[in-house]
């Protein structure tokens, strides 16, 4: 009862229900924005059970959703206007298609709590509406069979509810499919960027202290010199990889996401020999930028190959595929890569 | 086109048995790739390759006449199995090896962006 989107109560035969609102706050929208950037994720959750939104009644419709707070908050806003009752089920805190694919918004999920909210006595009808994406982890008919409500699955993108409700239950085949549009790409990035620079912060020192290291020189002048074009090699093939790939996507060429990130990682490659053609007149020199030749295009499509698990297209047969090639690969280039770098350091 | 996004050609692990089906039409409504199509009061697969084996059809058919061995397409969930790591999903990279205690978990918010 004491979450900030609670405004009152609502009796029911089966007891008590929070009464919640739909708009959303200024508090809920930073909680999302701090979720996207992997900022305080732990208990970004919601208390399970069923809500009431609006003026409920037993005719009302249920809505099925996960503990997430972003999917909750996003049903709740959708449905602004309406009358309807939320069931919150236990997906661990996790969005609903993820958790459907871990197979913890499940079939038995649901009917459990079915029966502890003891919605047969709050509802007549019979009816649940279930997100559509939830489907991997759900089966309508076993639902039915347990608890003796039928699922109707809900339309993929929540703005479609209004239609779908106004529809009789009834959703569009567009309404149906998931596309991955520019717009959800570029949410996905943060997540992406901060994942791949919180391994780069390790990385960093280690490449400002091993170029400072060999040949002749002050060391603090040579860490500059030649960790400073490691450091801006390894952000330039995370923002190639971790930026660039997921927002041109659809026009990078290539099926495989390793694929798709090789032209983002070769121009990128090629930006930092170019920055760097002055070196090209010793061993050493040489030795540094066919090193980053080799490991920019390695970093940019092992991060790209990563997307694939942030794309809403891409299955496991698929990714085990490309990755019986790419990641053999990576692993080369990235190998000889290393060993022209120290290379590099030791004949300098 | 949404087709324009299509993953590899030939690989998907989706099969159907239209012997089973009795054209009931819930793998059309769960399918969030339009893979599969009516036809002559049957279902059949119409662009296979556009299966992401997300496993929804199978799951959701009352006559078992959809097989596909579902999972989720991420690399990082598959290195991480390979590796060893307790974590067979995309959702959990970010969790903690500690986890088994539900608190410490940090689930990233990775699939399904639009939030429902
Ligand atoms: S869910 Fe099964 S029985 Fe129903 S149409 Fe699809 S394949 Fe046929
Ligand atoms: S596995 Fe998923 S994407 Fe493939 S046909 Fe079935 S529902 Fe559609």
């Amino acid at each position: 009862m004491d979450q900030p989107f609670v405004v009152g109560r609502v009796r029911t035969p089966a007891g008590v229900v929070p009464r919640i609102s739909p708009l959303l706050l200024a508090g809920d929208r930073w909680g999302s924005f701090k979720a996207r950037w992997g900022v305080g994720r732990m208990h970004y959750t919601v208390d399970l059970g069923l809500y009431a939104l609006g003026e409920v009644g037993p005719e009302s419709p249920v809505f099925v959703t996960a503990n997430y707070k972003m999917s909750f908050d996003c049903l709740r806003e959708s449905l602004a206007g309406r009358n309807g009752w939320i069931l919150v089920v236990d997906t661990q805190g996790i969005n609903v298609w993820c958790a459907a694919g871990k197979g913890t918004f499940s079939t038995d999920e649901i009917v459990r709590r079915i029966e502890i909210a003891r919605l047969a006595d709050v509802v007549t009808h019979r009816k649940l509406i279930v997100p559509q994406l939830a489907a991997p982890g759900v089966a309508a008919h076993e639902v039915k069979r347990l608890s003796g409500f039928r699922v109707v699955y809900g339309p993929i993108r929540s703005k479609d509810l209004g239609y779908f409700l106004d529809a009789g239950l009834k959703a569009t085949p567009e309404m149906r499919q998931k596309t991955f549009p520019i717009g959800e790409r570029v949410v996905l990035i943060p997540v992406e960027l901060v994942e791949a620079l919180k391994t780069a912060l390790i990385i960093i020192p280690v490449l400002f202290v091993v170029g400072g290291l060999g040949g002749p020189g002050s060391f603090w002048d040579k860490a500059l010199d030649h960790g400073l074009l490691g450091v801006s090699a390894l952000l330039l093939s995370i923002v190639a990889g971790a930026v660039v790939t997921p927002i041109l996507l659809p026009w990078l060429p290539g099926r495989a996401f390793a694929l798709k990130g090789l032209l983002p990682g070769v121009i990128a490659a090629a930006l930092i020999a170019v920055a760097r053609n002055g070196a090209w007149v010793d061993l050493s020199g040489k030795l540094e930028t066919v090193a980053w030749l080799l490991l920019v295009p390695a970093l940019t499509t092992y991060l790209s190959m990563n997307f694939t698990g942030a794309s809403t297209y891409t299955s496991l047969s698929g990714v085990k595929k490309e990755m019986r090639v790419a990641v053999p690969l990576q692993v080369i280039a990235a190998s000889a890569g290393i060993l022209l770098w120290l290379g590099s350091r030791l004949a300098a | 086109m949404i087709g324009q996004l299509t993953y590899l050609k030939d690989v998907v692990t989706l099969r159907l048995d239209a012997e089973k089906c009795t054209g009931c039409g819930m793998c059309l409504q769960v399918c969030p790739q339009a893979v599969l199509a009516r036809e002559n009061g049957k279902v059949r697969i119409d662009s296979r390759d556009s299966c992401m084996e997300c496993g929804a059809c199978a799951r959701n058919c009352p006559t078992e006449a959809i097989e596909v061995s579902a999972g989720v397409g991420c690399a990082a969930a598959v290195i991480n199995a390979a590796l060893g790591r307790n974590s067979s999903s995309c959702c959990c990279i970010i969790e903690q090896p500690e986890s088994a205690n539900r608190d410490s978990q940090a689930p990233a918010d990775r699939r399904g962006s639009s939030c429902c």
